[in-house]
């Protein structure tokens, strides 16, 4: 058999088969973003006309869909914010920075490894459990703001703590090296010279972090928060409510004109996500972009 | 500043970022303790045979029955539903951006799959009960009801799309260029090169992703609480209501449950199992995962 | 510069390398020296650029059949790049352009009617380092012709390879089991193997014993001495004594350029460029 006739290669019809995969695989590529869209042609559109001052200035109103607002809602979810962002940031970064920086490369360390990227699995209704029986009822907080806080500052703080240290170990070993070498600690190699480098990397985690919070309802529902606030929070110890929460609560409801609420709502919430995703990833290009090393 | 000082000041820091590095173990010390504890009192009223193997869930109807496998059973259909969309999707996807898309079209797609993962789980919800359901499903299916399952499913297999594109897209490029060139060095066609090459070297990554994409979609709570229902029942008809045990943790919690009693007690005996659930999912996730790392790494 | 076909009509070194006339067309009647057999591979004036920069330049050379040419230079002399251009494997790399004319029996490889896939069951590569897949030594040396639609008996065509590649002792009867488990040396014997199980007509060699230690070099060259009676080997080497030893014909590449070709043994005794004596005695490079 001579070298040609030995093979029978079919060429043409292998790369049709090619064309017809690679037109698949592009069209499934698309079902995602077909399906956002479609998902934010129609919250648009149903929510649109209910968007207005009054929605975002009034209390919500069982009675009276018309006049309901989010005043509560967002007033709530921006105290759970804060007070997450302040417990949250901290510890994360705390926590990342030691297991990069400090700890020496033992079993325990790595035991720490392993427990943080299981507890960034766990279901967000296991912390809201957790929080309940903990921090609302061992520890008597309540329905409060802070108990709130604190259930979504656990959930949060993994993933704080595996964005933070992507940051650190991208940080190359010879700027620490040189910085060591002048004689600094490690503490002054970490301040002012690892955490700069790194803040980028960290900002980005942190952002996408918390936009996770503020999207999380179920933990809040597991201790029990209530939808139907009239009033802002004043202080940590306060009862509240949140956006996700009331959001559910419309959905829950038959009538039609709560879902234009829910949706209304949708378009309030999403305005504070996109743009804080956005201003994350944007961060995080830039930071591609620029690196020098 | 004295040596001394400093040394102290750096012993304080090290110690203060070693209690924050703590904090994550003592969070799962509690999780485990909370849900051990409270679990055990419900045991000494149910027992564990009749939980883990009953067949119908009723804890407040008379007559009361403790049988979890019908929230198993719900929480499997939406989850394995929502991987019949995600997987093939993202796999696409994954396949698209690493081997076929140009620079320019990978740098719109990315981002755009990552605003995908950032929409909360409401949305999803609110999305399922109000478009999906009454436009996409009833139309096609006219016996769905309008709580069902597979609306729930669909909505989370889009939600987990982004989380299992981006790790098969990791594994894809995690394989080495020599193997690809090795392929096209013996007359193959880009694709036999990415099937029968690339993802099956790739296909422990894969596999990961695939688990870490069930296990969210075994946590997910409002998407599912919202569409697909809150009747517990042993069914694999997806087109039917049927209760997941996340979405049951959140009816209790939405009622007035006072603590001590049976019902509240069902919360932790529910939320152990599905951490038990997850927790296995998750750890045999990330030792598959780390295996595709040692071979490429 | 200097092409193929005109090193003993060059000026001596004591001048700047002159341009002399020469022939370009790809039927002139080539001169001496010029491989003994007829040319299976030609280039006519080719540049390889990377974008904006010129990695190869100006290079023609022919490829003789059933012999063995080598590519001798320092790093960076775009050895590799013109290799890789022959299977178009260069392909991949979206910023690269190739100018000039570059044939496998006389047929443009680059021409608007030519497939690459098509192309590379004709020229076969083996590369730098070991790449099998990661699959059974079997499946490594059937996948190819599988995929090509092999019409014979799949089992004998793996046998002979493997033959062919010196390794089929070795392996016989462990044949099913991972490629991963053969040593450096056995997995390049297989991707030899893998590369003439397809029946090429040429085979390229991208510096296919840098990666091993001297006892498997060795066999790789033992080997390739007896590859060249069936197939045209070209290749590329950083190591001196390895072309010297193996070659049939040498072309040593400085920064791009083609600064001389002849037959190995005179190249190495007595070669006609100052670059390429400063090279061979290890001045530079």
């Amino acid at each position: 058999m001579t070298a040609e006739s030995a093979f029978e290669p079919r060429l043409a019809q292998r790369r049709r088969w090619g064309k017809v995969f690679a037109v698949a695989c592009a069209v499934l590529s698309l079902f995602g973003i077909a399906v956002l869209t479609v998902l934010l042609v129609r919250i648009v559109s149903e929510g649109w006309p209910w968007l207005t001052t009054k929605f975002l200035t009034n209390f919500p109103s069982v009675l009276f869909p018309e006049n309901a607002g989010m005043k509560s809602a967002i007033y709530g979810t921006l105290w759970l914010i804060g007070l997450t962002a302040i417990t949250s940031l901290p510890v994360g970064v705390g926590a990342a920075v030691y297991l990069e920086e400090y700890a020496p490369n033992n079993r325990l360390t790595g035991f720490i490894h392993l427990n943080i990227a299981n507890l960034a699995g766990v279901p967000s209704v296991v912390y809201g459990i957790l929080g309940l029986a903990v921090f609302v009822r061992l520890l008597n907080l309540g329905r409060s703001v802070l108990a709130g806080a604190f259930i979504l500052s656990l959930l949060v703080i993994p993933v704080i703590i595996m964005a933070t240290r992507e940051a650190l170990i991208a940080v190359p070993q010879t700027i620490r090296q040189a910085a060591f070498a002048l004689g600094a600690t490690r503490w002054q190699v970490v301040r002012a010279h690892v955490l700069p480098s790194a803040l980028p990397g960290i900002a980005t985690g942190a952002i996408l972090a918390l936009s996770r919070a503020i999207g999380e309802a179920a933990p809040l529902l597991v201790i029990g928060a209530l939808t139907y606030v009239a009033f802002v929070p004043e202080g940590p110890l306060d009862a509240f409510a949140a956006m996700p929460l009331q959001i559910y609560d419309w959905c829950d409801r038959p009538q039609p004109e709560f879902h234009h609420l829910a949706a209304a709502g949708i378009m309030v919430l999403l305005g504070i996500l996109l743009p804080m995703n956005a201003v994350a990833i944007g961060i995080r290009a830039w930071h591609q972009r620029r690196k020098v090393w | 500043m004295s040596t001394a000082i400093v040394t102290v000041k750096e012993k304080l820091i090290h110690f203060l970022l070693f209690t924050c590095a703590l904090i994550s173990i003592a969070t799962t010390t509690g999780i485990i303790w909370v849900l051990a504890s409270e679990s055990f009192f419900f045991f000494k009223e149910v027992s564990p045979f009749a939980f883990f193997f009953g067949t119908r869930w009723s804890p407040i109807l008379v007559p009361t029955s403790f049988g979890v496998l019908p929230l198993i059973c719900g929480t499997f259909i939406v989850a394995v539903g929502a991987l019949v969309v995600a997987v093939p999707v993202g796999l696409a996807s994954a396949t698209f951006l690493s081997e076929y898309a140009p620079m320019t079209v990978r740098s719109i797609l990315k981002p755009t799959l990552e605003i995908l993962a950032g929409v909360p789980t409401v949305v999803y919800g609110y999305f399922a009960l109000t478009f999906v359901t009454p436009y996409v499903l009833q139309p096609l299916i006219p016996n769905a009801e309008v709580f069902n399952a597979a609306s729930a499913a669909l909505v989370v297999g889009v939600m987990i799309i982004p989380t299992i594109s981006s790790l098969c897209d990791d594994a894809f490029r995690a394989v080495p260029r020599s193997l690809r060139e090795a392929a096209y060095a013996v007359s193959a066609t880009k694709l036999e090169v990415s099937t029968r090459v690339v993802l099956p070297a790739a296909m422990s990554g894969v596999v990961a992703a695939v688990l870490l994409g069930l296990a969210r979609a075994i946590g997910e709570t409002m998407a599912v609480s919202l569409a697909a229902g809150m009747t517990p029942k042993m069914t694999l008809n997806p087109f039917e209501s049927v209760q997941t045990m996340t979405g049951y943790i959140v009816q209790v919690s939405l009622g007035d449950t006072p603590a001590g009693t049976i019902e509240y007690q069902t919360i932790f005996a529910v939320g152990m199992t599905l951490f038990m659930i997850t927790m296995t999912v998750n750890v045999v996730s990330h030792r598959v995962m780390r295996r595709f790392r040692e071979v490429y790494e | 510069m200097v092409t193929a076909m005109d090193t003993r009509s060059a000026p001596t070194s004591e001048t700047a390398p002159a341009t002399p006339s020469f022939a370009i067309a790809i039927d002139a009647t080539p001169r001496s020296p010029v491989p003994d057999t007829p040319a299976v591979v030609r280039a006519r004036d080719v540049s390889i650029f990377y974008g904006s920069f010129c990695a190869v330049r100006n290079v023609s050379l022919d490829m003789g059949a059933n012999r063995v040419t080598a590519i001798i230079g320092p790093s960076g002399c775009g050895k590799s790049t013109l290799l890789r251009s022959i299977n178009r494997m260069n392909d991949f790399i979206p910023s690269m352009t190739v100018t000039g004319l570059l044939t496998y029996n006389d047929r443009d490889i680059y021409g608007s009617d030519s497939d690459p896939v098509a192309l590379r069951r004709h020229i076969g590569m083996v590369f730098q380092k070991p790449n099998p897949f990661p699959k059974s030594i079997y499946k490594n040396v059937a996948w190819g012709p599988k995929i090509n639609g092999y019409r014979g008996d799949l089992d004998e065509l793996v046998e002979q390879s493997l033959r062919h590649a010196a390794l089929w002792d070795e392996v016989k009867d462990k044949i099913h089991q991972s490629a991963y488990a053969l040593s450096g040396g056995q997995q390049q014997r297989l991707c030899i193997a893998r590369a003439i199980a397809l029946q090429p007509d040429v085979l390229l060699m991208d510096e296919p014993c840098s990666a091993l230690d001297p006892i498997a070099t060795a066999r790789i060259e033992d080997l390739i001495d007896k590859l060249k009676s069936a197939y045209t080997v070209i290749l590329v080497t950083h190591n001196m004594q390895q072309a010297a030893r193996v070659s049939d014909r040498t072309a040593f590449m400085y920064m791009g350029e083609l600064i001389e070709v002849d037959d190995t043994t005179t190249m190495f005794t007595t070669p006609k460029e100052q670059r390429t004596q400063d090279y061979i005695t290890g001045r530079f490079g």
